[in-house]
């Protein structure tokens, strides 16, 4: 797999010391051979994280490899499921979708090619049935969840527990998704590539050319939120508090989005929304093709303000994304966004749809106020929340499966 | 490796492990800060330092920002922040001290106790730390400052803090060298004075270099 960018070209965002450093903790990774595997290579915020990591791991001279299992629609119906269930979500689940699950977990381990390299990193739910042929394979198997399993379903979490309990290590984005597990966890946030098309730089002819594309009034204030049609990113909760604002403020909505091949939901989240937004010419729901990140991009440069009223949150890497333009953010406080939003100094917190329409009419009205929040929240992100950060923290992990104690010295 | 002439700057990286364990009120929290690894108290009373650099000043432990925010305990909170870290040569002095400002507080309090809001409780985390050592040796104060206008500020960090407080040596490694291998006593006691809890990680490299060239032009 090609880098996109080699480490070099990050020098100019973090620092010549940072990269430095990473060469220097690389020696001793030097020719380990990790697999990953997760359940979708386009789409959604794993695939996004792992296209990006996977070419500078073996840069730094890991040889770093990335599988997909395969499974069919019922299955991904049921992975579905399975996720708003962790998340909390009331899901009616039978034994037939734990029988789906299994049956297509026992065809991707006759199929899927397993290295017995140092490490085996396993993406989410989907995949986690392969731990069982973790005898055959790899020294040390890492189980990684990306999603928000603060509250989960019980029923969910014990299927799946039986599992993760046989890893060596799982990683969780927020320390509030810890779970009482047999294993070590460890706290890894994800991150964003500030030199992707989704987070570079961009022209202001560009950013005119999509408003001017998607009949978006330049001279109108944007709120924007950039997520996928899904429930739990309260679609219809940011039309209404849109509404709430829009009543005392001229400004549009847009609402933004990709599909992912893991969420058949999305296309009966996609229709609710756009019926409900029909009534205002100043409501525009987009259904952007996923890869069409330069768009996204431009439209979150161009917004006034960036939403994410999400219900659940993973992590939550469109408020990073949003950040990192130096943009005001309104966000929910759950999962991962509360590590990205300290409340009125990077950002403002919200709970209710009340709470939503109220912070966006403040930041609407108070240019400074939300210039400000903007400035200390890409620096937040600088620091905290970039690529390079991630790949350190996962070189660190690595490290720290073969080595015991809380001070490893070399 | 340092021999007694020369300095080898090290690097420390963290990884935060998870604890799995919460405090949602006071006694939760007082329980859990007596048996808790050093290395639990360590995180929560340094993590800020790498975290936040471009904050200043920034709330000096976790305990007493959660105990202020989460709980709205204001002067227990308060009292929490005024410990000054500095103070303490070792993680066991430092936890005695956060322990016995929420025990004295907890038996003087005589209202309930008051719980946090579901999804805002306190989640103990340990750091997991990885030293290393970098390319850098120097023998004098002039390579010294060369190469502390180079290093990340994690390596700042470690000589610091790390060294001072987890390693036990009573003090950071750059007045120890200072002091007894350049001879410079008098540049090791300035450097021992700064309260680093008081500067983000840039003020304190800039306050060191200032020092330490101000020395070179006497």
């Amino acid at each position: 797999m090609q880098a996109l960018h080699p480490l070099k070209e990050y020098e100019p965002v973090i620092g010549s010391q940072v990269i430095e450093e990473l060469h220097l903790l690389a020696e001793k990774t030097k020719g380990w051979t990790i697999q990953n595997i997760n359940s979708t290579s386009v789409g959604g915020g794993v695939a996004e994280i792992l296209n990006r990591m996977i070419p500078l791991l073996q840069e730094l001279g890991v040889n770093a490899r990335w599988d997909v299992i395969k499974g069919g629609e019922k299955f991904y119906r049921v992975t579905k499921k399975f996720h708003n269930a962790l998340h909390g979500k009331e899901e009616e689940i039978g034994q037939e979708d734990f029988d789906v699950f299994l049956e297509t977990g026992e065809m991707n381990k006759k199929m899927m090619e397993l290295s017995n390299g140092e490490v085996c990193f396993i993406h989410d739910p989907q995949p986690i049935t392969l731990v069982d042929q973790r005898e055959s394979s790899a020294k040390k198997w890492i189980w990684r969840c990306h999603i928000d399993v603060s509250n989960p379903n019980p029923r969910v979490w014990n299927f799946l527990k039986k599992y993760i309990d046989r890893y060596n290590a799982a990683v969780f984005s927020a320390p509030s998704f810890s779970q009482p597990l047999s294993i070590r966890q460890f706290l890894i946030a994800p991150s964003i590539d500030p030199l992707s098309d989704k987070n570079k730089e961009l022209s202001s002819d560009f950013i005119q050319s999509v408003l001017q594309k998607y009949q978006l009034d330049p001279e109108k204030p944007m709120v924007t939120q950039v997520s996928r049609f899904d429930y739990l990113k309260d679609p219809l909760g940011v039309i209404e508090a849109f509404e709430k604002v829009y009543r005392y403020i001229d400004c549009q909505l847009v609402l933004a989005g990709g599909e992912a091949t893991d969420d058949p939901e999305s296309t009966e989240v996609l229709a609710k929304t756009r019926e409900r937004a029909a009534q205002n010419p100043d409501i525009h729901i987009l259904a952007i093709p996923s890869g069409s990140d330069l768009e996204i991009n431009a439209l979150q440069r161009a917004s006034a303000v960036v939403v994410q009223k999400s219900l659940k949150e993973g992590f939550g890497l469109t408020v990073t994304e949003a950040l990192w333009k130096g943009k005001p953010v309104v966000a929910s406080g759950v999962g991962g966004i509360t590590l990205q939003i300290t409340h009125k100094y990077s950002g403002l917190l919200c709970h209710s749809v009340d709470g939503a329409a109220h912070a966006i009419k403040q930041l609407l009205q108070n240019s400074d106020y939300a210039k400000k929040l903007g400035e200390n929240g890409r620096e937040h992100v600088r620091q905290n929340f970039l690529l390079t950060r991630h790949l350190k923290d996962y070189l660190l992990l690595f490290l720290s499966l073969f080595h015991e104690g809380d001070i490893i010295r070399f | 490796m340092n021999t007694p002439q020369t300095f080898q700057f090290f690097t420390h990286l963290q990884l935060p492990e998870l604890t799995g364990l919460k405090a949602r009120n006071l006694t939760e929290l007082f329980e859990h800060v007596k048996t808790v690894s050093g290395s639990v108290i360590y995180y929560h009373t340094h993590h800020f330092l790498q975290q936040h650099q471009y904050l200043s000043p920034e709330p000096p432990n976790d305990f007493a920002y959660w105990v202020t925010e989460a709980l709205n305990e204001i002067e227990l909170g308060e009292r929490l922040t005024s410990i000054n870290t500095c103070e303490f040569s070792s993680i066991r002095a430092l936890r005695e001290k956060i322990a016995e400002t929420i025990e004295s507080f907890l038996a003087k309090s005589k209202r309930s106790l008051r719980e946090s809001d579901e999804g805002r409780e306190f989640h103990f985390i340990k750091a997991c730390s990885f030293v290393f050592p970098t390319p850098y040796v120097v023998s004098s104060l002039a390579e010294f400052v060369e190469v502390l206008k180079k290093v990340t500020i994690h390596s700042i960090y470690f000589h610091m803090f790390e060294a001072r407080l987890r390693l036990e040596k009573g003090t950071n490694d750059f007045s120890l060298w200072f002091e007894t291998s350049l001879k410079e006593k008098e540049l090791a006691k300035k450097i021992e004075r700064l309260d680093p809890y008081t500067h983000t990680m840039e003020g304190l490299r800039g306050k060191m270099i200032q020092l330490i060239e101000r020395r070179l032009k006497r």
